[in-house]
């Protein structure tokens, strides 16, 4: 495999209480390539997409060993600030969840509780719009609530959102499964011009997204991830049984 | 007899009662309005509202100082109970442990229905004394001690609804601010409480109606006086545009005297009045004045709550 390592997972386990929801994950995700993980429900794959920013730390009782060492360094070190992570490693969720404010304001608000000064914030926010394919649609509108713009233009403004604090990695907790197909259509073009500056992990239950997607792909299963690499080759020629049932529909 | 007409009858019995509370809401409101009337008959409405003296003996019915304190001990409950129930508020529904939040959520509920009367007594023989052991005054009877029991009053509506639209703020909403890497804290004061602010407010309006229509409590607490204070009638007097700013700088001072509300007064006077007469005429219209202003109140906190609904939709 070619391309640098972005982040490296090393012996990763998760527990929620006595539940052991990731077993020994061992992952390299490529830097400005897209890494989609595939998977039944409940195999694990947005629990582990929770780790690489640490927003399992909110849930009770969740408990992590092993390593992801984001550009070489562990995010699970003790001394790592969790604030400074989350800056560097965005994420955009399953339901768009624009706050209840103006889509200005959505796209100033990380920004601006990051310390950037009211000046840049106009360009910024032209920035992010545009890189997210929206600026197009709402550069008239700035100022109306983002709760009143579709399911598929709250998601591209979420990923503006995302994108104004300027991460290195892009999160995407299957961000298509609550829009229609043009929306999605739209997202995804989009995932191909955002791979050019960053590194992008996508969760996706549909297969064929993965497919059209991504560069790398993971198939995880009941907490493991079974067989990882590129996409094509993943698709095409699997290694594993389990991966080929799962990709020819036999079960999942 | 067949089940389509057992429905009937039970949907007419049920609209029936429900039509009942609605028309005993109007015949309230007919009955009070009419015993009220008979006030202005006599006098102007005007000399009512703004009237500084309350003598019916001399045929003055001023109820300017009765509205001044019940106005005042209200915003003393409010300055109270808003800033503490609030962060109350916020504490149990983002901070504290399930646990706790198990255990107060009762306690305030228990507190919120305890007689007034009980608060009213506590009131009288801790708050009271104290205040006027510690600031050494005459009496502890004050428009104080007024506003320190209607604010522990209130305090479980504006708790227990705060937390309520505290904690229906959509979880996404936080996870999106804490995955961009704003802090907890950032996170809490940008978007939650906006989110909440609608119902927050709706809470406090809430507590303002109960404060303001509380008797029990007031009427033994308050020392019931109905001089207006000597520096609030002098400043009246003179009708400057000043006089706002100098009234709010006396009202240290003027929190330390006994006051009379609106309802300690329609309590008190009620049994001497001659039924009929115009001081019962006056006591009603009192009552028309607080009913207004509970009526107000709480259509303005449906409204605002229901707009609020609306927009995290």
């Amino acid at each position: 495999m070619d391309a640098v390592n972005e982040i490296e997972v090393r012996n990763l386990n998760l527990w929620y209480t006595d539940n052991h929801a990731l077993r020994d994950i061992n992952l390299d995700i490529k830097k400005n390539k897209i890494t989609a993980l595939i998977g039944p429900s409940g195999c694990g794959k947005s629990t582990f997409l929770r780790c690489i920013n640490r927003m399992n730390d909110l849930i009770d009782g969740v408990r992590v060993e092993g390593e992801i060492l984001l550009n070489g360094n562990n995010v699970y070190d003790k001394n790592v600030d969790v604030v400074g992570l989350r800056k560097k490693i965005g994420q955009v969720f399953q339901k768009p969840n624009p706050f209840p404010m103006t889509i200005y304001d959505n796209i100033a608000y990380g920004p601006r509780i990051h310390g950037v000064s009211s000046g840049e914030i106009d360009d910024l926010v032209e920035e992010s719009l545009k890189a997210a394919a929206l600026w197009g649609e709402v550069s008239d509108r700035l100022k109306i609530p983002a709760l009143e713009l579709s399911g598929g233009q709250q998601q591209r403004l979420c990923i503006a959102r995302a994108l104004a604090v300027k991460p290195e990695v892009i999160l995407f907790d299957e961000p298509c499964s609550a829009l229609d197909p043009i929306s999605t259509h739209k997202i995804e073009d989009l995932l191909q011009e955002l791979k050019k500056q960053y590194t992008i992990v996508i969760v996706t239950h549909n297969m064929q997204q993965a497919a059209r997607v991504s560069d790398y792909t993971g198939f995880f299963l009941l907490g493991e991830m079974i067989e990882y690499n590129r996409t094509r080759i993943l698709f095409e020629n699997p290694q594993k049984k389990e991966t080929e049932d799962y990709i020819t529909g036999r079960f999942g | 007899m067949n089940n389509q007409k057992k429905e009937e009858i039970v949907k007419h019995t049920l609209f029936i009662f429900s039509t009942t509370a609605s028309l005993l809401l109007i015949l309230i409101i007919v009955f009070l309005f009419n015993e009220a009337g008979r006030l202005f008959t006599e006098i102007s409405i005007l000399d009512f509202l703004l009237g500084t003296e309350w003598n019916p003996g001399k045929g003055l019915y001023g109820a300017f100082p009765f509205m001044f304190f019940s106005l005042i001990v209200t915003a003393g409950a409010l300055l109270i109970a808003i800033p503490l129930g609030v962060s109350c508020a916020i504490f149990l529904a983002e901070i504290a442990p399930s646990w706790a939040r198990d255990i107060t959520r009762p306690v305030i509920e228990l507190l919120a229905g305890i007689p007034s009367i009980i608060y009213g007594l506590f009131g009288l023989v801790i708050i009271v004394r104290f205040v006027k052991i510690t600031l050494e005054l005459a009496t502890g009877e004050t428009l104080l001690v007024g506003s320190i029991i209607l604010a522990i009053m209130i305090l479980p509506i504006i708790i227990s609804i705060s937390q309520d639209s505290i904690e229906s703020v959509p979880g996404s909403f936080k996870k999106g601010s804490l995955a961009m890497g704003a802090t907890e804290w950032q996170t809490l004061r940008k978007i939650i409480i906006p989110a909440a602010l609608p119902g927050i407010f709706a809470g406090v309006i809430l507590g303002v109606g109960r404060a303001i229509g509380e008797t029990m409590a007031v009427v033994l607490v308050l020392g019931n006086s109905e001089n207006l204070p000597h520096l609030v009638k002098q400043l009246l007097g003179e009708q400057a545009a000043g006089n706002v700013i100098q009234i709010i700088n006396q009202i240290p001072e003027i929190m330390l005297k006994p006051g009379e509300a609106l309802t300690s007064a329609i309590l008190l006077e009620m049994g001497p009045a001659e039924v009929g007469g115009i001081h019962y005429s006056a006591l009603f219209a009192m009552g028309v004045l607080l009913f207004i202003i509970t009526f107000i109140l709480s259509v303005s906190s449906n409204i605002i709550l229901s707009k609020s609904q609306i927009n995290l939709k």
